[in-house]
């Protein structure tokens, strides 16, 4: 017997507003989720990109601060994706494109309006700020970001198992790759470069004495030292004696702190924890010269703050990037160095920084100075992608270097025309 | 003297018959009521398929960097670009040695699963779950795990330490293509995700076989196994074969979760939809060229498309041809 039904709904009214809510739904999913939802301040919202730091407390250190401006919400949008780049162009383009986001000086980001110039809530403080970075945010004399880290990047090592080995810190690329070779053991590789080799491709270059383009904006990298430099590399790379496929890439110090390798190719910013998991036993080096008439060398890379110009809320924006960037000088030191590692672009604040005075730290600051090459704004990412390709072309696929650079020559050149005419 | 009694006929009751209710105004239309049910599901194809479609032919033909308005009209030059491009048209080599082993593999190891499934007395819903539940999975979550744990390069990846057993080095799978390590990672991960579904869907065509074609078989002297398999299965298998096969050329063309998670930034194992990304929404943001790509791989699928279902006779609709 079955029991009756006393409810309105009959088949049809269910039948009804499942489709009533089939309309909806579509419309739903139309709504306005921009990353503006929620924040502390008053009066406007702003939203900002960051990428997402490997160093624990970052996010909440980057949202505190944002928690604390009072003259706006600030919401933060923190970018796991390792490929955070084409999500910040893509997101660029839309109506959720955020008011301030963190990127490098790239001049196509100039070029198409859609940075804004903030010469004058920097140009007070200029001289506070180390010039190289002034030099790689001026386009025509105005400044279209505000650095926030400067963050070197150089081998870290275990010297214990070099003196195991008999290795001293190698100076040049050969050396490196005869050191590599004494190092490697049945459970540990001698050297680790990152899994793409990418993070090597520009110390590569200002180790083979070359540069990426020259004051005029014209190629620089392809010189006879790159091409030995990139012939070494692939002697180095199908040596064996290289650590390949390792589960974290070379911004984490996991692969040197788990005894995978001896040595890594790695940034400052993780240079606590690689005190934490080996103690004394760390040492540092740049990455050697390529060839003989080249130099050691070490990228200073870092990250910058700019206004995306085309947003609404332009002068809000840049009124928040003054405050935190440029006024709060304890939360900059505290950006800087109480997570990882990262050297303050302001010199009154990298002064103050008395982790940075001594030990490592110390060692770390005096290879920024001295070897130091810092990004250039002209050297944009679809430039950056086709000298990736060169790596991938030459050193993991053994191509002929001359082949791989002609060809990186013809994706540059197509975007130095379109940026210098 | 026999008396029959003959059982009176009674005329049935009448059936009283409801009035047929009359409809009133819109709920009484059966075209707004077609509309109603139809109407999200179009605005929803409307909205996400073609609107972007559209937008995409669209783009094509302009010079769309950084820029998804573009106003340069430019022609041709995109398609020119993306067809002279050695990496797009090295996607598409790239494709068809993908498609080339990946297509009869799978065909024919989801024809397998399923005969062994059909086969079985008991469980036989056990296996067919255990078969079929990697397609619940994610193409990305199963990338990162081939990548990070089974085929990881150090040594406690599973593959090297299995080889390790046997004193073999470490090997990085996915490090370089020299040797061709990587099609290995890709191929049994794609393997593994897609098998499961097409054995459901030959499951289906094997249990729709009439058992009395067997019978016949047997008396006319057709051995068990390979013979009647060849004779009689495989035919009558012919319909679901073709969509099978169709099914898995279309998903080969639009291979990206796993190239993209297994081989982050190379300048090889690029089928055509990962060169598409990187082109239109990678470091070039070139929209106009990516979109001429797209339109370009639209077109070779279906003239591929065309053509497989002429050789295979796909739509005919009668499983014994």
């Amino acid at each position: 017997m079955s029991a009756q039904s006393n409810s309105n709904w009959d088949r049809r009214s269910i039948l009804r507003a499942a489709a009533g809510l089939a309309v909806a739904a579509p419309l739903a999913a139309c709504g306005s989720n921009n990353g503006r939802g929620s924040g502390s301040g008053s009066g406007k919202q702003l939203s900002q990109m960051f990428h997402a730091y490997g160093e624990a407390g970052t996010e909440q250190a980057v949202k505190r601060y944002a928690a604390a401006y009072k003259n706006a919400r600030v919401n933060t949008e923190w970018i796991t994706s390792a490929d955070y780049e084409s999500k910040l162009f893509a997101t660029l383009l839309t109506k959720n494109a955020p008011d301030l986001f963190e990127f490098h000086p790239q001049i196509q980001l100039v070029k198409s309006g859609q940075v804004a110039d903030l010469s004058d809530i920097v140009d007070p403080v200029k001289n506070d700020f180390n010039p190289a970075d002034i030099k790689s945010h001026t386009v025509d004399g105005k400044v279209y970001g505000v650095r926030t880290l400067d963050d070197p990047q150089f081998f870290f090592y275990r010297p214990s198992l070099f003196e195991k080995a008999g290795v001293k810190v190698p100076e040049t690329l050969d050396e490196l790759i005869e050191a590599a070779a004494k190092l490697t053991t049945g459970t540990t590789k001698g050297v680790f470069l990152g899994n793409d080799l990418h993070a090597v491709v520009n110390p590569l270059i200002w180790s083979a004495g070359a540069d990426t383009l020259d004051d005029n904006n014209r190629i620089a990298y392809h010189t006879p030292g790159v091409i030995e430099g990139l012939k070494k590399m692939r002697r180095l790379f199908a040596s064996g004696h290289m650590l390949l496929g390792a589960p974290t890439d070379y911004w984490d110090p996991s692969s040197l702190s788990q005894g995978l390798c001896a040595i890594q190719f790695c940034g400052m910013w993780a240079m606590p924890q690689f005190q934490q998991a080996l103690g004394d036993d760390l040492g540092v080096f740049p990455f050697p010269k390529t060839v003989d008439s080249g130099k050691p060398s070490v990228y200073n890379g870092g990250w910058s703050v700019f206004v995306n110009a085309k947003g609404d809320n332009v002068e809000a924006a840049k009124e928040y990037v003054k405050w935190l960037w440029i006024e709060q000088k304890k939360y900059q030191e505290d950006w800087a160095t109480s997570y990882g590692f990262h050297i303050p672009p302001r010199t009154s604040i990298a002064a103050q920084a008395t982790k940075l005075k001594s030990g490592l730290g110390a060692q770390g600051v005096k290879l920024f100075n001295e070897y130091g090459h810092f990004d250039n704004i002209g050297w944009t990412q679809a430039m950056i992608s086709a000298s990736w390709d060169v790596m991938a072309d030459c050193v993991r696929k053994d191509g002929d270097p001359e082949a791989a650079l002609d060809k990186c020559d013809k994706a540059v050149e197509r975007e130095l025309k379109k940026l210098f005419g | 003297m026999s008396t029959t009694t003959k059982p009176a006929l009674t005329s049935p009751a009448p059936v009283k018959s409801r009035p047929a209710r009359t409809r009133r105004g819109l709920r009484g239309s059966r075209t707004f009521n077609f509309w109603l049910f139809i109407s999200p599901f179009l605005a929803g194809l409307v909205i996400f398929v073609y609107v972007p479609i559209g937008w995409s032919v669209y783009l094509s033909f302009f010079d769309a960097r950084f820029t998804v308005t573009p106003s340069k009209f430019i022609g041709f030059d995109n398609y020119t670009y993306m067809l002279t491009d050695p990496k797009f048209v090295h996607s598409l080599g790239t494709f068809t040695v993908f498609a080339a082993f990946i297509v009869p593999t799978t065909w024919a190891m989801s024809l397998g699963l399923a005969l062994l499934v059909n086969r079985l007395r008991f469980m036989r819903a056990f296996f067919r779950s255990v078969f079929f539940l990697p397609t619940a999975c994610s193409y990305v979550a199963a990338s990162l795990i081939w990548k990070m744990s089974l085929f990881s390069g150090v040594r406690f990846g599973l593959a090297n330490t299995v080889l390790g057993w046997f004193g073999i080095d470490n090997i990085a799978w996915l490090a370089s293509p020299d040797p061709p390590w990587y099609w290995l990672v890709i191929v049994t991960a794609r393997l593994w995700l897609q098998s499961g579904f097409y054995m459901i869907l030959f499951l289906a065509a094997l249990q729709n076989i009439p058992g009395e074609l067997y019978e016949a078989a047997a008396i006319d002297g057709a051995r068990p196994g390979w013979q009647t398999f060849r004779h009689i299965t495989l035919p009558q298998l012919r319909a679901t074969s073709t969509a099978v096969v169709l099914l898995l050329l279309i998903a080969a063309y639009q291979a990206f979760d796993e190239f993209y998670n297994l081989l982050d930034k190379t300048t090889w194992g690029r089928p055509p939809l990962v060169e598409l990304y990187y082109t239109a929404l990678g470091t070039e943001q070139d929209y106009g060229a990516g979109s001429a790509g797209a339109v370009i791989l639209t077109a070779l699928i279906i003239v591929v498309t065309l053509f497989q279902g002429r050789i295979m006779g796909f739509g005919r609709g009668d499983e014994s041809k």
